[in-house]
């Protein structure tokens, strides 16, 4: 005989995966998340880029030569046109005035009159230009020889490189890297939480409208329905996942070439810090501890959504207590970014122990290698406090079976919870 | 095995503004059909959900053949809710199987199991049908097979006949009985007092959270007809009147004069005929036995006077 745990996984995830909602959003989202990587590639590839064009009226004749036009803008150096006529000639898209003492003065001396506004982008460019004339007009004027050269030659870009004393073998670590990896793991935790344990809770409500729960409270005990529940749909998660990975990689696999001439814009920062976590070892047990959160946080966030949709007994009444639900994960996940900056305070310590921030707050810090023992405190304590949820859901579960169309107070659940 | 296998003692349930169940007890004979009679909100469904381990009494035992009730107990139950449902994205044969697997059935001894009863209802088209195409009776004819396939010995039905047409009630009805006579024990509660007159072996009647009549059924309506006779004759009612106690009633469907009589003994009939028999032509002679309807409207109504008297009483005490 199966154990009912089995049974009730089964039924979760198999009814979830073969739903046509499942297999139309599965397909779908990779296919919009392609698109809308693609699309300002191939918006660029296709709006031919309408040229402005821009006359230059410049009475200090120094500036004028200096400017270089692009695509998007092209300077036309009319500085004996009077403003007026210049204005009324529509074959201009802009004029820019350069009065006689925009090198002493910029901020009184240069004007742009424009049909229509310009793009914020336009705007950049052409403010840009005039500063580096400016500059370098003023730069002329000093008379040092080979100034252009000393300048490039004064020049740091200073990649710092840092390494944790308290560890015994110098594991470099990149505060950039850890950075990124903890925003990632922080975001994918917070979309899991929001889809997949709300998934949960609806779940438990649908049994409710249903009115098959009696049936199911009858066959089933209400702790091991509710763990089914979340393993169910937890493993619809990684399927969907798995499925994504797999689309994107193949179209990204088929995409590449085409994208192989354009520019590779990595961040050097970033392919630095790869190449110095060089200690395989340490990003193995990062990546297991990752994990172990990541899991933990899901278990921990779904067994409260499965209390509050055993509390309720409609959508209406969870919608109010999910979005409280989900408040600590947003301050956890800021709290997470507040803690990459100081990794090691004794409020990065409590908030990784409290199991409402711990899973956040853990992805920011795991990275910059803390002692064990908090590791394993936090995880401890984040998976005892999700059992502890899910046999408190369960008493719930229970009593609420009596309260069809009457809405709980808070005391009441709190008593229901003691109920034998 | 002894007689009994289900047996509530003492059970006392309270919730937030009022006592479900005060002080009841009851005793079910295996292998017999067993009432749970009351007017709505008595405390019939808490009882219920107490048998099935689904919420705890405050105090009182549950003893199911002859140990205490644990939740391991519910493998051998099979209950039908009165407030029931079936997922409704799911297919019938689907769901069916689920629910007999939660039960400890092996899908292959399930499915088995459950195509013969498809078939017994004529219901086997409806396999790869979701819920929610279905009537809400065929629906219930589903969650019925579901609630019996894995042979529990003790089967709860609250309100079973709910929501059927005759019809349907009927072959339900059948089927209770065919588990019954099968070994089957049978839990089930109900409004409808012609179904207790058909089905039940013995009843207990619960009334604002107090079990107010348990017995067999026969025994009941033998106590409670207060042994009544009806005469029908023809001839003048006037040669009648004067035996004493008899009340002259109107005429009976066939078209014979009627009067009625109380007769406390056997005695009393053999006096009585004689007189009758004397006065005018006995076309019949009956005892009349009261229906489950009637007992049920005598005894709750009795009842509710009593407990309206203790409670004035109480209340005048403590003023």
């Amino acid at each position: 005989m199966k154990s009912a745990l089995s049974i009730v996984i089964s039924r979760e995830y198999l009814e979830r995966v073969k739903r046509k909602s499942f297999i139309i959003s599965t397909l779908l989202v990779p296919v919009l998340m392609i698109a809308l990587t693609a699309a300002p590639a191939l918006i660029m590839l296709f709006t031919d880029s309408e040229s402005k064009t821009v006359a230059v009226l410049d009475a200090t004749g120094n500036i004028a030569p200096r400017l270089a036009g692009n695509d998007e803008v092209r300077f036309i150096v009319s500085s004996d046109e009077p403003l007026d006529s210049a204005r009324a000639n529509s074959t201009y898209d802009a004029i820019l005035v350069i009065g006689p003492g925009a090198i002493e003065k910029p901020a009184e001396g240069v004007t742009l009159y424009s049909h229509g506004s310009l793009t914020m982008a336009t705007n950049a460019m052409i403010t840009n230009q005039v500063e580096d004339a400016i500059e370098d007009v003023r730069l002329q004027d000093y008379n040092i020889e080979n100034l252009k050269t000393i300048l490039e030659e004064v020049k740091v870009d200073l990649p710092l490189t840092v390494i944790d004393i308290d560890k015994e073998e110098d594991t470099a670590t990149s505060s950039a890297l850890s950075y990124f990896l903890a925003l990632i793991m922080d975001m994918m935790l917070y979309m899991f939480i929001l889809i997949y344990g709300q998934m949960v809770m609806t779940s438990i409500i649908e049994e409710k409208s249903n009115r098959v729960l009696e049936l199911v409270v009858s066959s089933v005990k209400p702790a091991q329905l509710m763990m089914g529940k979340i393993i169910g749909v937890g493993l619809v998660a990684i399927t969907q996942i798995f499925i994504w990975a797999a689309i994107v990689g193949l179209c990204s696999a088929w995409v590449m070439p085409l994208m192989a001439n354009m520019p590779a814009d990595a961040d050097p920062e970033l392919i630095g810090a790869v190449s110095q976590l060089s200690d395989v070892g340490f990003i193995i047990s990062l990546f297991v501890y990752m994990i172990l959160f990541f899991i933990g946080g899901y278990l921990f966030y779904s067994a409260i959504f499965a209390a509050i949709g055993s509390a309720v007994d409609n959508i209406q009444d969870a919608s109010q207590l999910s979005s409280i639900a989900t408040m600590p994960v947003i301050i956890g996940i800021i709290a997470s970014m507040a803690v990459i900056n100081n990794p090691s305070s004794s409020m990065a310590f409590w908030l990784s122990i409290f199991p409402f921030t711990s899973p956040m707050t853990m992805m920011s810090r795991l990275p910059f290698g803390i002692p064990l023992w908090e590791t394993i405190l936090s995880l401890v304590v984040l998976y005892a406090s999700f059992m502890f949820l899910i046999w408190l859901c369960a008493k719930i579960y229970r009593v609420g079976i009596f309260m069809y169309g009457k809405k709980p107070t808070l005391i009441e659940i709190i008593r229901w919870a003691r109920y034998k | 095995m002894s007689d009994i296998i289900l047996q509530a003692d003492n059970i006392v349930k309270d919730f937030t503004r009022h006592r479900a169940l005060d002080d009841v007890s009851i005793a079910v004979p295996r292998g017999k059909v067993y009432g749970l009679l009351g007017p709505n909100g008595a405390g019939k469904t808490t009882l219920i959900r107490i048998i099935n381990h689904i919420t705890a009494p405050d105090s009182g035992s549950v003893t199911f053949n002859g140990h205490t009730l644990t939740a391991n107990d519910i493998v051998n139950i099979g209950y039908l809710p009165e407030e029931r449902g079936l997922y409704k994205k799911m297919k019938v044969g689907e769901q069916a199987i689920f629910f007999a697997r939660l039960k400890g059935l092996s899908r292959r001894d399930a499915e088995k199991a459950l195509k013969e009863w498809f078939d017994r209802l004529e219901i086997s088209e409806w396999w790869n049908k979701k819920i929610e195409e279905l009537s809400k009776g065929m629906a219930q004819k589903v969650q019925f097979i579901v609630t019996v396939l894995h042979r529990p010995e003790l089967l709860i039905f609250d309100e079973p006949f709910s929501g059927f047409d005759p019809i349907n009630a009927g072959i339900l009805k059948r089927e209770i009985l065919r588990l019954r006579d099968e070994g089957a024990t049978v839990i089930f509660s109900t409004h409808n007092m012609a179904s207790v007159e058909e089905l039940c072996d013995e009843i207990s009647l619960i009334n604002r959270s107090h079990n107010i009549l348990s017995g067999r059924v026969a025994e009941i309506r033998e106590r409670f007809s207060g042994r009544r006779y009806e005469l029908s004759y023809t001839g003048a009612p006037d040669a009648l009147a004067g035996i004493e106690g008899v009340s002259l009633g109107g005429i009976s469907p066939e078209g014979f004069a009627t009067a009625t009589i109380a007769l406390p003994g056997s005695e009393d009939v053999k006096a009585f005929l004689a007189a009758a028999n004397a006065a005018v032509d006995i076309n019949g002679f009956r005892r009349i036995m009261p229906s489950m309807d009637d007992i049920f409207v005598a005894a709750v109504e009795a009842s509710n006077a009593q407990q309206n008297t203790t409670e004035k009483q109480s209340t005048d005490q403590a003023e």
